[in-house]
């Protein structure tokens, strides 16, 4: 490696002559930044730039791919501010967020506290994350068999425990919480993973220190733990909101938006419109009002962070 | 002292009990489903809460990878459905190869422009870069999809990977990061005998720079195997799916009523074992990459 590098460093030495002066050497270095940037720009200019502003222009649309669109001006955004069901969609992420967000960070920091007092064992770090390793759909089929109504093992389980059969993804009362259960079975674990990198930089003369003074475990929780843990849980709920609020894959693998649309979503129903009913336009007016929450969301969480990192200073 | 010590003892166990549960109720599903791939189609009612498989048979995992003919899995109570594992697989791969390939690479020479290089636009254009990361890909799609379907790529590998190969913000964001951490004694000896910018990029800080490399290829690679949404609305068609739009597919191939739940359970554990695989090669890696993509 070495002695390549010095015999073909003499090699051009013609071109780097100018490098020398200031303003030539300025001009290269544009260019070869520019050079290097090219392809990562062209991605950024094509599929995130482009599609940006062609989707806030299709929203002013009435676009449906059958023929040509026409500008309607605000319709869309007049529409679905009386579309029950895109309130609804909204209400259910919401509420979706509230069952999968608060259970999957808790049980992700016990696991995390318990891993880190207890073992260093690759094997349980591996089993535990095994399941964020797999894809929504495989964990979505795997959970549509655990729960059948009919020939699910955790139903067969219930019958004998004398418990009543309970109808999971086809329930209407029960759909959601399913699919929060079991995007919180896949979750969790990378969730500790998070919280377990973070408690391993914390410094263990801070407990040795708790420890002499008489403190108790939870105590040392609360007051070392927790606090130091705080970075890495901004990090977990801002991630973990924004994704969850966007939930889509689990829904359209096991109950696609039903029963009696108690899981459709805010995201299955924009790709329900676009690629059912081929309504681009109003799909499209409807992912900026998504996209404008998102955003909202990841300032105010933002801003929260900053207030807490002032405290601990 | 001594109470003190029992109490911890009477946590520890506490704890270690938890724990195992927590272990149990993950590696159970899994195995419940290889139970279940390994049983007769007949056997599902009777046999769904035993551990073990009643009469166990290789036969559903022969009929998903179409070693059986269709009306001989039909005559054994099956769909006849077939996923074409083999050919889903090879896609994944390529899929998943070529994204993590393209990316990392391109990631790595836009960071390095952003961390050692100074020219016009550089702030300008790793702000727009960061905003990326902001908008929902619910957002993107539908013009994305029409970009796709314009260039007749749609059931193309080439319309899978287009929107993920040339950029992705948290890579570049990530990359840059570490770059900046390196220190520039070397860089800048090397710049003063004379190399060129793309000599230092090539044979002094991707040489230093492999752990991250390999750490992000990690998460994109991850990350590019399960992802369904994308493949899901441009290549349905058998021949180009991967591996989760495969599995969407066989589920969905089944007839009204109650889905081949044999055969679905032995192509949901074939699906599930490169995963299996991975760990057991690269465990270490896959578990550190994971923990450092929360880090910073």
């Amino acid at each position: 490696m070495q002695a390549t590098s010095v015999s073909s460093a003499p090699a051009d030495p013609v071109f780097h002559k100018p490098a020398h002066a200031l303003s030539p050497r300025r001009r290269a270095e544009t260019l070869t930044g520019w050079a290097l940037l090219l392809p990562a720009f062209i991605g950024f200019l094509v599929f995130y730039a482009t599609p940006t502003l062609r989707a806030v222009e299709i929203s002013f649309t009435d676009w449906n791919l059958l023929r040509a669109p026409h500008f309607v001006g605000w319709d869309n955004y007049a529409r679905l501010l009386e579309d029950g069901k895109f309130w609804n969609g909204m209400k259910l992420s919401a509420y979706y967020v509230l069952l999968n967000i608060p259970a999957q960070t808790l049980l992700g920091l016990f696991l995390a506290v318990a891993m880190d007092r207890l073992t260093r064992s690759l094997f349980v770090k591996a089993v535990v994350l095994l399941p964020y390793l797999l894809s929504n759909v495989l964990v979505a089929m795997i959970w549509l068999w655990m729960l059948d109504p009919l020939l699910g093992m955790v139903n067969h389980y219930f019958a004998a425990v004398g418990l009543a059969r309970q109808p999971f993804f086809g329930g209407v009362d029960q759909a959601l919480f399913t699919v929060a259960g079991v995007n919180i079975w896949r979750h969790m674990g990378l969730v500790a993973m998070l919280f377990l990198a973070g408690l391993q930089n914390i410094p263990r003369h801070l407990y040795e220190a708790a420890a002499l003074e008489g403190a108790t475990e939870w105590q040392m929780f609360r007051r070392v733990t927790l606090p130091l843990l705080r970075p890495v849980m901004v990090f977990v709920l801002v991630t973990s909101v924004t994704g969850s609020f966007q939930i889509f894959d689990t829904i359209a693998v096991t109950t696609n938006g039903g029963p009696l649309d108690s899981t459709r979503v805010i995201v299955h129903y924009i790709v329900q419109n676009a690629f059912s009913f081929y309504k681009m336009g109003y799909a499209s007016a409807m992912s900026m009002v998504l996209c404008l929450v998102m955003l909202a969301y990841t300032v105010l969480q933002m801003r929260l962070m900053r207030a807490s990192e002032n405290d601990l200073a | 002292m001594n109470s003190q010590q029992r109490q911890w003892s009477a946590g520890r166990l506490i704890a270690w009990l938890v724990l195992l549960c927590m272990i149990t109720v993950t590696l159970m599903p899994l195995w419940v489903v290889l139970k279940t791939g390994l049983m007769h189609a007949s056997d599902v009612y009777s046999g769904a809460s035993e551990l073990m498989p009643p009469n166990p048979t290789l036969l559903n995992f022969k009929k998903v990878l179409g070693l059986v003919s269709t009306e001989e899995a039909l005559s054994l109570g099956g769909s006849g459905a077939q996923i074409n594992f083999l050919r889903a697989l090879g896609n994944s791969v390529l899929f998943t190869g070529t994204i993590v390939l393209l990316q990392i690479t391109f990631a790595a020479m836009a960071s390095y422009a952003f961390a050692r290089l100074r020219f016009p636009g550089q702030k300008l254009v790793f702000g727009l870069f960061v905003g990326s990361m902001m908008v929902p890909g619910v957002v993107t799609f539908i013009p994305n999809f029409i970009l796709i379907k314009d260039l007749g790529w749609l059931n193309s590998m080439a319309g899978m990977v287009a929107p993920f190969c040339l950029m992705q913000g948290f890579s570049v964001f990530f990359l840059r990061q570490f770059f900046l951490s390196l220190p520039r004694d070397l860089e800048e000896a090397a710049l003063l005998e004379g190399a060129s910018h793309l000599q230092i990029f090539w044979r002094i800080v991707l040489p230093l720079s492999v752990t991250p490399l390999a750490t992000i290829a990690t998460l994109t690679g991850i990350n590019m195997w399960n992802e369904f949404f994308w493949p899901y609305l441009v290549a349905k068609d058998e021949m180009q799916q991967v591996l989760p739009v495969a599995l969407q597919s066989f589920k969905s191939q089944t007839p009204q009523g109650q889905p081949d739940w044999t055969g679905l359970m032995a192509a949901t554990a074939i699906t599930v074992l490169p995963t299996i695989l991975l760990l057991l090669a690269f465990g270490r890696r896959v578990v550190e990459s994971v923990q450092f993509s929360g880090g910073k």
